[in-house]
This record gives structure tokens, sequence and C-alpha cells, in this order.
């Protein structure tokens, strides 16, 4: 890569202007179908939303659709249930997300060592992440969780548990422990391969000097480990604070809205209570909040990136 | 996490002095052990309850609805005669057809995109790969009104080619971000060799650059395959009967046969059936795709 670079730019370099031109294009035709691709699919509907944010609109009165300015916006700053949900959205995301990692981060330790049977336990162990979020969730609704016939309560039953109804007396962390399940092995997956990237001539050395293992794992070990941890809280994020499938299989978002995202919230408003304005402009208010919290996400993934390939 | 960084040690010290080295090696040992342990308890309790999902999918529902759980029955196949009986075969059909003709179209559009964002970058690579990934970073939801509206206005509700068009999208921006990363894999000097013997760019393409990302590609295939098969979403609110996926069959079916633990089971295993098996046998393309190439 380096070494191709200095003769690309000095050809480019010689030759006239328009030919440079015609040569810059040659270069970014290829790139060019799928970015015209993406920003059609997913930047115009952006942009009409913002559009239709500006709109009383209902879907089920036809010729109710009207001008409205930015009073969507202040019904969403007035809405304590769209505040209630958006802090449902931070704590599923963080907490699954935190969670996740952490748990992922000691398997991994665990499956970096050899033990018999190691690439078994491993397959069992990515299974979780593979198997279909909306059949993940039921699953956990039904023979997990279930209060009378699930295998949760039968096995704390002898710590006197009874009959416990997960899904409505915490149905914000059942929802999580779902989620906890389906991405653990992700971030196990990543945490693992950051681990047998570790130089171990470097691990050699220092416990040669008599370094505690506990020291050798904060002083070495987690900080080389510190970009693919990054890296698997990002993309992780993305995914968990998208999440639909688990609060609308599992809890519909209930009892009331103690268990609904934000992606659930404005799914309710625009599907069942057809209101488009309302919902179009909750949206709006989501992409801004997490164009924010990316900015810094984004910040993290190019150190983490640029950090891989001055590695390879 | 203890245990494992007592290990390290154990398995580095043996450069200590002479005697210390039968404990060291007697201390490895027992922690080894220990280790398969945990790993083998951990890995277990991951996986029951896919394992405890296959095995209701083989009960009765009476077998399936008891205070103490049944391990011990005589498997039946009821639950996937009925699950089969139920019109499957449409929607396994829709969801191949959108898995497979949107993963084509994701790599049609993303490999070559991802070469120019690699081994011939033009100016403002970053600003176009920070584009791509912010794109992952917006909020699905705050897009599907416009989508169905638009839909609806061109008359493409329920249709399979909205669902390609959709998951072709949702894909692209993580397939050129791993396929960027593994065009990077492409040495130098390879490159340089091919352009001094004055190969033309398709030759290159062909014979230099292809060999050395294939499995790059058959990682970025596999990721997107598993995205679109599971993908839910848009599958629930744009689809009704025409066009519907498995994942809308599951959520269906339960809805029609009420829910009933051991048919759900039969279902949710049919349906995730395909991902897990993929999973298994292509483990290493899957590390490599979902740590977008930054994993060897």
């Amino acid at each position: 890569m380096t070494a191709l670079a200095p003769t690309v730019t000095s050809v480019r370099r010689a030759r006239p202007r328009p030919d440079a031109r015609r040569q810059g294009w040659v270069r970014r035709a290829p790139l060019l179908p799928a970015l015209v691709f993406t920003i059609i699919v997913t930047q115009l509907p952006f942009l009409v939303t913002v559009y239709y944010s500006l709109e009383s609109w209902s879907l089920v009165r036809p010729g109710s659709r009207h001008f409205v300015g930015l009073s969507n916006y202040l019904d969403v700053f007035k809405d304590s249930q769209f505040r209630q949900t958006a802090i449902n959205t931070v704590v599923m995301t963080g907490g699954t997300v935190i969670i996740a990692m952490v748990i992922g981060v000691a398997l991994a330790l665990v499956l970096d060592r050899k033990f018999l049977g190691r690439g078994i336990v491993r397959t069992l162990l990515i299974t979780p992440f593979l198997i279909m979020p909306v059949g993940a969730a039921l699953l956990w609704k039904t023979t997990m969780l279930d209060s009378t016939f699930g295998i949760v309560n039968f096995v704390l039953r002898p710590f006197g548990i009874g009959q416990f109804d997960w899904l409505s007396r915490l149905p914000l962390e059942s929802v999580m422990i779902e989620m906890i399940w389906q991405w653990t092995p992700f971030m196990m997956l990543l945490v693992l391969a950051g681990l047998q990237s570790q130089p171990k001539d470097i691990l050699e050395a220092a416990s040669t000097d008599g370094a505690k293992p506990l020291a050798i794992f904060r002083e070495l070990t987690l900080p080389h480990l510190r970009r693919f941890i990054e890296l698997g809280v990002v993309l992780g994020a993305i995914y968990v604070v998208n999440n639909f499938d688990a609060v609308y299989m599992m809890t519909q978002g209930g009892p009331g809205i103690s268990s609904a995202n934000l992606p659930y919230y404005i799914y309710q408003r625009a599907f069942l209570g057809f209101q488009v304005g309302q919902a179009a402009a909750m949206g709006v208010v989501v992409v801004v909040a997490t164009i924010i919290v990316a900015t810094f996400a984004l910040r993290l993934i190019f150190k983490t990136f640029s950090g891989t390939e001055q590695a390879a | 996490m203890m245990a494992s960084a007592e290990s390290i040690t154990a398995e580095h010290g043996l450069t200590t002095t002479a005697p210390g080295r039968p404990m060291v090696r007697r201390k490895r040992r027992g922690n080894s052990v220990t280790l398969g342990i945990v790993g083998w308890v951990v890995g277990i309790l991951f996986f029951f309850p896919v394992l405890w999902m296959v095995l209701t999918s083989f009960k009765t529902e009476a077998q399936a609805y008891t205070n103490t759980p049944s391990v011990v029955f005589s498997p039946t196949l009821s639950q996937y005669k009925t699950v089969f009986s139920s019109g499957l075969w449409p929607y396994v059909a829709n969801s191949a057809f959108a898995t497979i003709v949107s993963t084509l179209l994701v790599l049609l559009l993303a490999t070559p995109c991802a070469f120019a964002l690699s081994l011939r970058p033009v100016k403002k690579t970053r600003d176009v790969l920070f584009f791509f990934i912010s794109t992952k970073m917006l909020p699905v939801v705050a897009a599907i009104i416009p989508i169905y509206i638009a839909a609806r206005n061109l008359h493409m509700l329920d249709n399979i080619f909205t669902m390609v068009i959709l998951y072709t999208a949702i894909n692209l921006p993580i397939a050129v971000w791993m396929m960027r990363s593994f065009f990077l894999e492409v040495p130098g000097e390879l490159l340089e060799a091919a352009q001094m013997d004055g190969a033309p760019l398709r030759r290159t393409m062909t014979e230099v650059i292809l060999p050395v990302v294939a499995p790059g590609i058959a990682a970025t295939a596999l990721i997107c395959s598993i995205f679109s098969w599971n993908e839910f979403f848009f599958a629930v609110n744009i689809t009704a009967t025409k066009a519907a996926t498995v994942p809308v069959f599951l959520v269906g079916f339960i809805s029609s046969e009420g829910l009933y633990f051991a048919q759900l089971a039969a279902a949710a295993t049919v349906a995730t059936l395909p991902v897990v098996l993929a999973g298994w046998v292509a483990q290493r393309q899957l590390v490599r795709g979902l740590s977008f190439g930054a994993i060897k």
C-alpha cells in the first residue's frame, strides 16, 4: 500500500491538467454506483422525514395533511413518554453493550488458553449470535422466562423465587438479558482475536522480569485489547440501539412503556397511531442525537482502524 | 480473569530458575483443567437455550408444559409436520431470494467501491468511508415512514424486490468497510510487479488481487447473508403476504397457532437452522468479517 502510493501520485502529477481530471474520474468511477445507491436509499428518506416532520398528517384521515411548522417538535419535547423511552434506549444500549463486553472479555481470556475441546466450546459460544433475533426473543419469552413453565424459574425455585413473572416485573431487564445473550459472542470473538494477535514475546519478557500476572494483564494486555474493545462497543451499540425485534416480541414495550425503546415507540406512533408528522419529528430528533453520539464513536473507529493499518 | 492471567505467567514463566520448574509445570496443567471446566460450563450455559429449543421441538405440547422440565421423553416429529404443512415454503423462497440477490448486489457494488477506497484511493477516501459508516448509525426507524409511503405510492409494498433494495442498502456500508480492509491486505509489491509487467487492470484484478481478497469476499457475503436472513423490522412493515420472509412467518405462525412452546420451538429451529449451520461451518470467515477484517 505505502509502496504503491508514491508511484501513483507522481504519475498523476506528471500528466497535463485535462488528463488529470479525466484520471480523477477514472479513479472515482468504481466508487460511484455504491455511493449513489446509498445516498438515494438511505439519505433521501431522511430528507423526506424532515419534510414530513413539519406537517400534521394522519394516515387514517385522508385530506388531513397540512403544514404546521415546528409544532410537532414542541410536542416531542413536551412528550414525557418520549423522554422515558429515550432513557430506556440509553439504559438498554449502554447496559447491554457494557455487560456483554465484560462477559465477552472474560470468556475470551478463557478461550485464549488451550484446553480439551476448546474448538467445540467456541462453536457453542458463538451460536447465540447466529440465532434469528425474532426467534431468540420468542424463546426467551417462553421456554426460558415463562413464569410457570420457564427454565429460569425452575432453576431458581430452590431459592424461593416462586412463579416470578420476569416480563412484567422486570421487563427492561428481561429484554436486556436476551440481548446480552445474543451480543456476548460477538464481543468475545472480537476480543479473542485481539488476544491472539498480541505479541507473545513481550508477555514472556515481562514475566521473566518478574511482573505479576495481574500487572501484566493491566499494563500490557488491556492496552493492547483497547482498540478491539472500542470496535466491539461501537459496532454492538450501532445494532443494539436500533433493536426492535426483542422489544416487539418479548414485551411490546410494556407494561405501559416501561420497556419501550425509541425504535419501538416511533414505530408505534407511525404504524399503530398513524401519526406520520409526529413520528417523523421524533425520528429527526433521534437522528440529531445519534449524529452527536456518532461523531465521537466514529472518531474511535477511525483511530482503531488507522492503528490496525499501521500494524499490518 | 484471575485464573487466566495467572496461567499466562505459568506458560511464560518457564524461564525461571530450574528448581521452580516442576512446580510451574504442575500449576500450569492444573490451571488448564480448571479453565477447561470453566470454559465448558459457560459454553454449555450459553448454548443451553438453543439446545432446549431443539429438545422442545421434538416434544408434544403436554411434554413441553411441565412444571419440572422433562428431559427424557419419546421424541415426536408432529411439531415439524405442523410447521411444514402451514405454508412455510413461500416464506423460505422469499427469504432465500432476498438474501441471495441482495448479497450479490452488495458484492457487485461494494467490490469496485472498496477498490477505489484502498488500492487506487480517491482523494477524499476518509470522508467517503465516514459517510458510509455514518449511514449505519442513523436509526432505521427514522427512515421507515418515507420508505413505507414511497413504496406504497410506487405500488411496491409487499414486493420482494423492495426487500432486495432495502437489504442491499443496510448491508452495503458494512460490506464496503470489510472489503476495503481486505483490499488493503494485497501486498503492494505484488501490484507493482504486475504494473511493471504492463498487465492490464482487468488481468491484475483477476490474477493478482482476486486470489488475495477471495476469502474476504466470502466473509463479507456470509455476514451480509446473516443480516438479511434475520432481518425483521423492514420485513414486518413493508411486506404482507406475497413477499413476507421467514421471520415474518415465525411471528405470524405464533399469532395464528397461539403461543405453544413445542410448535414455536420447531418453527424457530427451522427458521434459524440455515444461518446457524452456515456460521458453524464458516467460523473463520465469520470472525474476519465481524471484525471488519481488523482480525486476520
